[in-house]
């Protein structure tokens, strides 16, 4: 016990003497959630929109008051002709052009249906996508009302249908995506990179010969990594609600206890990648490849998951972040417990003790 | 197993597919001996060396190694053997002091000897104005005399060393000898393996392998008798010649 003692205070000296390793411990983890959280919040706020209004009535001029009411739009040019959109665009002036087409109450008076062109520059995909979500919501919005008001059927179907987040706040939606990305850089490649070093340096070795049991050194380079993963996990929640008023709605304890469960998911397959992987680069390069993109890509985290072509959206069901992000999603905005949520639990408790199995028997393998 | 054999190993072998990486090899080794394990790169010395140790399983043979057997006993071996390798073995981001004690502490050692040995050992090797200097911080000849002296610390029976002098002058491998010396008077027997002749001269016996093989095992001087020779180099450039041909 006294040996396994040692061995971790150790490895918190290689931690904390490594101005490198505390700066992806640290830095990276806040660096994210500022950066992730104010591009999001910052790429919707004022944007800029041309119109085109071929009817100039009063239900295009309701609609355009209802899109700078919102706060995320910000009209910097009207246009008389489709001919100008291209050079809108080339210009930076807008990102956006809204088209009504002519005789627009008329027509949705008399209920044939009036004509509403979404177009998006989408050399920026992603905000583009944003963009022409907030606008469907808020035309759709206001068809609503009108639909309330005046008994009219749903005539305004813009023609555009793309994801939408209902929140119609990013950063809501960011915050368990970066959790899941921050545990994953830093239990796995952590994890990976420190014992892929020990075998490097010829330290492992050393360690085999030594009477300390390979059970010992598994936990002890987990360990120190596994306490500085969860204080990771506490303030990007906590600086998710302090900076950007991301709630916790749900039970903290919950939210917690399955982080610390995806962490020794993530921890496990640090351990699986240092028994493949012989020198400090590779590992890296493994934990990059194999974990850090999957989990940017195919977690749901940026890109929904359900748009994706079939054999992608199966793979992203084996990924064991996209479970976690649901998990912190639900308990964060939604609030549900552990009844909701007990399959997604059940699903990252499996992948933990197969991936923890695997590998301890890997490392055990490569001992003989 | 005689009282005053440490090591037994009777037709050690290692297959790795095909291939022999040890081939029934037969020596054993004395209580406080220095034993020279000679050989060139890839004869497969770090095989054996890792079999001794408990590392590596071998496919056939019996070795008992300090009165235990490799197979099932690997526990009770590692708590009698020390062991230094060929690539660095100290941490670099730690202090002297620092390396001391970890390995100190693995070996299980209790916290007064361990604080006892720690000052007798700076004192020994004069690092005590440098203890609490990072290991990458001094140089390599010192590196390597305290790698030695941490991997004895825990007074084993038998210390291993794998080409533990790579890469230093003479006059520093000179100066890591004296240790080895001073470490046999005190009765660890030191099993070490090596490719500078000049330190083959300085071990009380020596075998020489090649391809898989053991082809000569005898004292320096009984084989540069043999082979009427007057350095351990051109014993070696002999067998290897004669193998060839």
């Amino acid at each position: 016990m006294k040996a396994f003692k040692g061995f971790v205070i150790k490895e918190f000296y290689h931690i904390f003497r490594d101005y490198r390793t505390m700066l992806i411990l640290f830095g990276i983890p806040i660096a994210q959630v500022i950066l992730f959280g104010y591009i999001i919040t910052t790429e919707i706020n004022e944007a800029g929109v041309a119109v085109l209004d071929n009817s100039k009535d009063a239900v295009t001029r309701e609609i355009q008051n209802q899109m700078l009411a919102s706060g995320f739009f910000k009209i910097t040019a009207q246009l008389s002709s489709e001919t100008e959109i291209e050079s809108i665009f080339r210009k930076g002036i807008a990102k956006e052009v809204i088209v009504f087409g002519a005789n627009f109450e008329e027509n949705l008076r008399k209920g044939e249906g009036s004509d509403l062109q979404i177009v998006a520059d989408a050399s920026d995909a992603n905000v583009a996508n944003l963009l022409v979500s907030y606008t469907t919501a808020i035309v759709q919005n206001y068809n609503r009302q009108q639909m309330a008001d005046m008994q009219i059927p749903m005539q305004i179907e813009p023609r555009v249908r793309m994801y939408y987040n209902p929140e119609l706040k990013g950063v809501y939606f960011f915050v368990p995506g970066i959790m899941s990305v921050i545990l994953m850089l830093i239990s796995a490649m952590m994890t990976s990179v420190s014992i892929a070093r020990e075998k490097e340096m010829g330290n492992m070795e050393i360690l085999l010969v030594s009477p300390l049991r390979p059970i010992q050194i598994i936990i002890g380079k987990l360990m120190p990594y596994f306490l500085l993963s969860f204080v990771n996990a506490v303030s990007v929640i906590s600086l998710g609600w302090l900076v950007f008023d991301v709630p916790v709605n749900g039970s903290i304890v919950l939210l917690l206890a399955e982080s610390m469960l995806f962490i020794t998911l993530a921890l496990s397959l640090g351990l699986l990648i240092s028994s493949v992987a012989a020198s400090q680069q590779v590992a890296m390069f493994i934990s990059m490849l194999g974990l850090m993109l999957p989990t940017i890509l195919l977690s749901g985290f940026i890109y929904p998951t359900e748009n994706m072509p079939l054999w992608l959206e199966l793979i992203s069901y084996a990924m064991p972040p996209k479970y976690y992000i649901i998990i912190a999603k639900d308990i964060m905005l939604k609030g549900v417990g552990l009844r909701y949520l007990w399959p997604e639990t059940l699903v990252l408790l499996g992948m933990t003790l197969f991936f923890l199995i695997v590998a301890s028997k890997k490392f055990k393998i490569r001992l003989s | 197993m005689t009282a005053e054999n440490i090591i037994e190993v009777e037709n050690l072998t290692k297959i790795y597919g095909q291939f022999y990486a040890n081939d029934h090899l037969n020596f054993s080794v004395k209580k406080g001996e220095i034993f020279g394990f000679l050989g060139a790169n890839g004869a497969g010395k770090t095989t054996a060396i890792r079999i001794l140790c408990g590392l590596s399983k071998p496919s056939g043979g019996k070795i008992t190694v300090a009165g235990f057997n490799v197979y099932n006993q690997t526990e009770q071996i590692k708590r009698n053997i020390g062991y230094m390798s060929q690539k660095f073995s100290l941490y670099d981001d730690l202090t002297v002091k620092e390396n001391i004690e970890f390995y100190g502490g693995i070996y299980g050692l209790n916290n007064k000897t361990l604080r006892q040995k720690t000052s007798d050992l700076l004192q020994k090797l004069d690092l005590t104005d440098k203890q609490n200097f990072l290991i990458k911080d001094i140089p390599l000849g010192w590196k390597q005399r305290l790698a030695f002296s941490i991997a004895i610390i825990h007074d084993p029976q038998i210390v291993f060393l794998d080409e533990p002098t790579g890469g230093v002058d003479p006059i520093t491998r000179r100066h890591f000898w004296d240790l080895i010396y001073e470490a046999a008077f005190s009765g660890i027997t030191i099993f070490v393996t090596t490719h500078y002749m000049d330190e083959a001269e300085y071990c009380d016996r020596v075998s020489i392998m090649v391809d898989g093989k053991i082809i000569a095992l005898d004292s320096p001087d009984n084989l540069k008798n043999t082979y009427q020779v007057d350095t351990m180099n051109e014993v070696f450039l002999k067998l290897a010649r004669q193998k060839i041909n």
